[in-house]
């Protein structure tokens, strides 16, 4: 699994976080996703695509 | 173009009256004339108050495709924009804005609501819920849990955040609670909004003279830098308290009166020690009471298609997220209660770049009062027949207005 963050349409509502911690954090300066792992494990990839479900701003895709 | 009738086969001078009624009985249930739309089309025209007819849009699909579309517009102002009643229109700051300065303001306070600077006032939050419950049974018992409970929690939570001085709580309280009060008229409504802006207007004024570590004085920052008016940190911080603390506190009241009608249900969170039941029961409730119950509104800026249907330009749209979470495309037996239930997908905080900035605290709240109230006061129980329990049926945010409650 591949992970794309897209910052520009991010909102920062930081559902992503609550949904995979290891995988996605947020910014300091203004709470925008930060991609911490692109590749992630498999044992977080159910966890990535609840992360895509929640998002409320389509800003994570996975290949 | 006024013969047309939409897919459930109104035309618009039939479209039924929004918002409608709930159903005698089940105040936790969307009405029951709005289920039925749902089942007929999955979007349909609706009348509101002014005798506008704008969209309704019935699934969570299609809600959802909606929020996130950037045809259409929150602009509160816009001519055509879908209000929710009569009275001055504002934007309530960035809610009622369109990206990119919507964004930009937005991203100025985001923050102080990451997930983990969140995750840091959990001791501070403890704290607060531990004294609440202490003073609630140091207090008269039964006790309406709303005064003694359910608002002096999330009250304390934002006065910290806003580093606001507690001892103003009460009169910041009462004029959150005339903004948003059934029997409030647009110009108390209008009273009450100016006396807080004056006051927080005011502490923004003290925090750019000496500043420290809370939102108003990184708001300040953003004056001292050019990129901010005094005026829009002062619609921020309005914004921030009462969105922070009538949304919260109603949800922790209108939790706990479905919880006692649901003793099953109260039993598992109260017994458990997992805290992954209590992040699932904070998503079940949230999923299953949508305390802002007026629907989002939205306004078409192009010519477009929703579910099929053609919507023109300048349209309005309405999107209740009550029906929305309790799609049966989307969750099992929507109407069953069950905190167990993986209910994360709803709606309930809306959805799109405008979906609730504050919603990692509000989680937070929640989860810590569902951990910690029913299991200090094993004995919670109802001190009045449900029937006379008082439900927010005209509020702009849907809760009980008193609780009254005995252990
Ligand atoms: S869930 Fe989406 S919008 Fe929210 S912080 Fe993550 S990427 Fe950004």
């Amino acid at each position: 699994m591949k992970v794309f963050v897209d910052e520009d349409k991010c909102c920062g509502a930081g559902s992503c976080v609550l949904s995979a911690l290891e995988v996605f954090d947020q910014r300091d300066e203004d709470g925008v996703v930060v991609l911490l792992d692109a590749e992630p494990a498999e044992h977080l990839h159910a966890a990535v695509h609840e992360a895509v479900q929640v998002c409320p701003a389509a800003a994570i895709t996975v290949a | 173009m006024t013969s047309t009738t939409d897919p459930a086969g109104h035309s618009p001078a039939e479209a039924p009256d929004y918002p409608m009624p709930r159903a005698e009985g089940c105040p936790f249930d969307p009405p029951p004339a709005l289920r039925d739309l749902q089942e007929q089309a999955r979007v349909t025209r609706v009348k509101l108050w002014d005798g506008s007819t704008p969209w309704l849009v019935t699934r969570h699909a299609d809600q959802r495709a909606v929020l996130t579309d950037p045809r259409v517009s929150a602009n509160m102002t816009h001519p055509t924009y879908p209000r929710q009643a009569a009275g001055p229109g504002g934007t309530l700051s960035f809610i009622g804005m369109d990206d990119p300065e919507h964004a930009r303001l937005r991203r100025m306070v985001g923050p102080v609501f990451m997930v983990k600077r969140v995750e840091e006032m959990r001791p501070m939050v403890q704290r607060i819920v531990d004294e609440a419950i202490d003073d609630l049974l140091a207090g008269p018992n039964p006790a309406d849990l709303v005064e003694a409970f359910a608002l002096p929690v999330p009250s304390l939570v934002i006065c910290k955040l806003l580093d606001v001085p507690y001892g103003d709580h009460d009169f910041f309280q009462a004029n959150s609670k005339t903004m948003i009060n059934r029997n409030s008229t647009p110009d108390e409504r209008m009273a009450a909004s100016g006396r807080l802006a004056e006051y927080l207007g005011r502490l923004v004024a003290e925090k750019l003279e000496k500043p420290g570590d809370d939102l108003l004085s990184r708001l300040g920052e953003k004056i001292k830098a050019g990129e901010l008016t005094i005026r829009q940190a002062t619609e921020m911080a309005v914004l921030l308290l009462i969105a922070g603390h009538e949304t919260t506190a109603n949800m922790i009241a209108l939790s706990t009166a479905l919880l006692l009608r649901n003793p099953d249900q109260l039993a598992l969170l109260r017994d458990s020690d997992d805290p992954k039941l209590a992040h699932s029961a904070v998503e079940e409730m949230l999923r299953y009471l949508n305390i802002t119950h007026g629907g989002r509104r939205r306004v078409a800026l192009e010519d477009m298609e929703v579910a099929g249907c053609p919507v023109k330009a300048g349209e309005g749209l309405v999107l209740p997220n009550d029906i929305a979470n309790r799609d049966p495309e989307v969750f099992t037996e929507p109407d069953r209660l069950d905190i167990t239930r993986s209910a994360r997908h709803h709606v309930a905080f809306g959805f799109g770049v405008h979906q609730c900035l504050g919603q990692p605290l509000a989680r937070l709240e929640l989860e810590i009062v569902y951990r910690s109230l029913y299991r200090r006061v094993p004995n919670l129980a109802l001190a009045t027949d449900f029937e006379k329990v008082p439900f927010k049926h005209d509020g702009f945010v849907y809760g009980v207005y008193e609780l009254p409650v005995t252990w």
